[in-house]
């Protein structure tokens, strides 16, 4: 944005970030808190729980983590260790989306409030928008996006709940289906870095075989054994490559 | 199957869910653009982090709860591996690939009588 040129109101770009709400990832995203909702419903979480899960947690790969843990019988320690490991990559998309956002005289406290609210979606979302929206109307434009989509699956969780137990069989299985389905296509086509691709498909089937092997610890030794492996293996591709060349 | 009850099913969402979350977004945010994008250590974090989402992913459409518990592996993956081709063909448009894995399924499942 040059100098001179107005940036528009504050309430404008709250606004224009309220209206990402109608966006296709915004739409994938609700259709998966129904089918998340489908599966705590059938699982049998009470519904005051899961609208407090939406909110506090929101990142859906850890509620289905922390619902996976419960229902698994596993004890707080084991449940946070498992759910913190799958949330280490809130950090490098928190610390890549924020100097995107910030000015300088941005508070830390504001960025530490509005962190809550990145999850893949909304990062996604606002990697791709945001150099789009002056600087100094960044933070407001995020700030309407992500608040805004928290409270609206919230909402749609609390009042779906009660119906989606009552959803014929095939729609109950089709929503469940679109959580595994929906985070494949969106890690796969937000990837910038080679390693992903790898992780991803090393992690796949390392997943299986870490049930099969030590189903208590499955989830955290796939990640973290599949994850060193997939980066080595990465590593020594580039490395090679980069001798070649 | 367990379920939390009372006031102790909250405490435990709040710790093990939403601080076990938050921790790393208020690290993202004090290490701001003091982390290097092209870091080794930011590498294999990545790694980590994709692998463990994946593995999810494999246990969801694996070892599914509620009605498709009851339904066929091959569907299930049948339905992936479409959804996947038609991704790849459609250059990569979620849409497409979410669409045709759920059509796919939607198919499997009715055809079955579920």
């Amino acid at each position: 944005m040059k100098n001179g040129e107005t940036a528009g109101s504050a309430r404008h770009w709250f606004l224009a970030g309220m209206m990402g709400i109608f966006s296709l990832p915004a739409t994938i995203l609700m259709l998966s808190f129904v089918g998340f909702c489908a599966f705590t419903a059938q699982a049998g979480i009470p519904v005051e729980q899961v609208v407090f899960m939406v909110g506090a947690v929101w990142a859906l790969p850890a509620k289905v983590i922390l619902v996976s843990s419960i229902l698994g019988g596993a004890n707080i320690l084991t449940a946070f260790i498992a759910v913190t490991l799958s949330s280490i990559r809130l950090m490098p998309m928190v610390a890549a989306l924020v100097p995107e956002i910030r000015t300088e005289r941005t508070p830390t406290w504001l960025l530490l409030f509005l962190s809550h609210f990145v999850a893949i979606t909304a990062w996604v979302f606002a990697m791709e928008r945001v150099q789009s929206v002056p600087r100094e109307r960044r933070i407001v434009f995020f700030a309407g996006f992500g608040i805004t989509l928290v409270l609206a699956n919230m909402i749609l969780v609390g009042v779906v709940y009660q119906f989606v137990t009552e959803f014929p069989p095939i729609v109950a299985g089709c929503l469940f289906f679109l959580t595994p389905v929906y985070f494949l296509t969106s890690i796969w086509s937000s990837a910038r870095h080679p390693v992903i691709y790898v992780a991803l498909a090393v992690g796949l089937v390392a997943g299986p075989v870490f049930y099969w092997i030590a189903p208590e610890f499955d989830i955290l030794l796939a990640g973290v054994g599949g994850g060193t492996a997939a980066w080595l293996a990465e590593r020594s591709w580039r490395q090679r490559k980069e001798a070649r060349a | 199957m367990t379920i939390l009850e009372g006031w102790w099913a909250y405490v435990f969402i709040a710790i093990a869910g939403w601080l076990a979350t938050d921790i790393w977004r208020w690290l993202g945010v004090l290490t701001g653009n003091r982390l290097r994008e092209d870091s080794e250590a930011l590498n294999w974090v990545r790694a980590v982090a994709t692998a463990l989402v994946a593995a999810v992913i494999a246990k969801l459409i694996l070892y599914p709860t509620g009605v498709l518990e009851q339904s066929p592996l091959w569907l299930r993956l049948g339905s992936v591996v479409a959804g996947a081709t038609a991704f790849f063909a459609a250059r990569q448009k979620p849409a497409i690939g979410i669409a045709t894995a759920i059509g796919v399924l939607a198919v499997g499942l009715y055809a079955l009588g579920f």
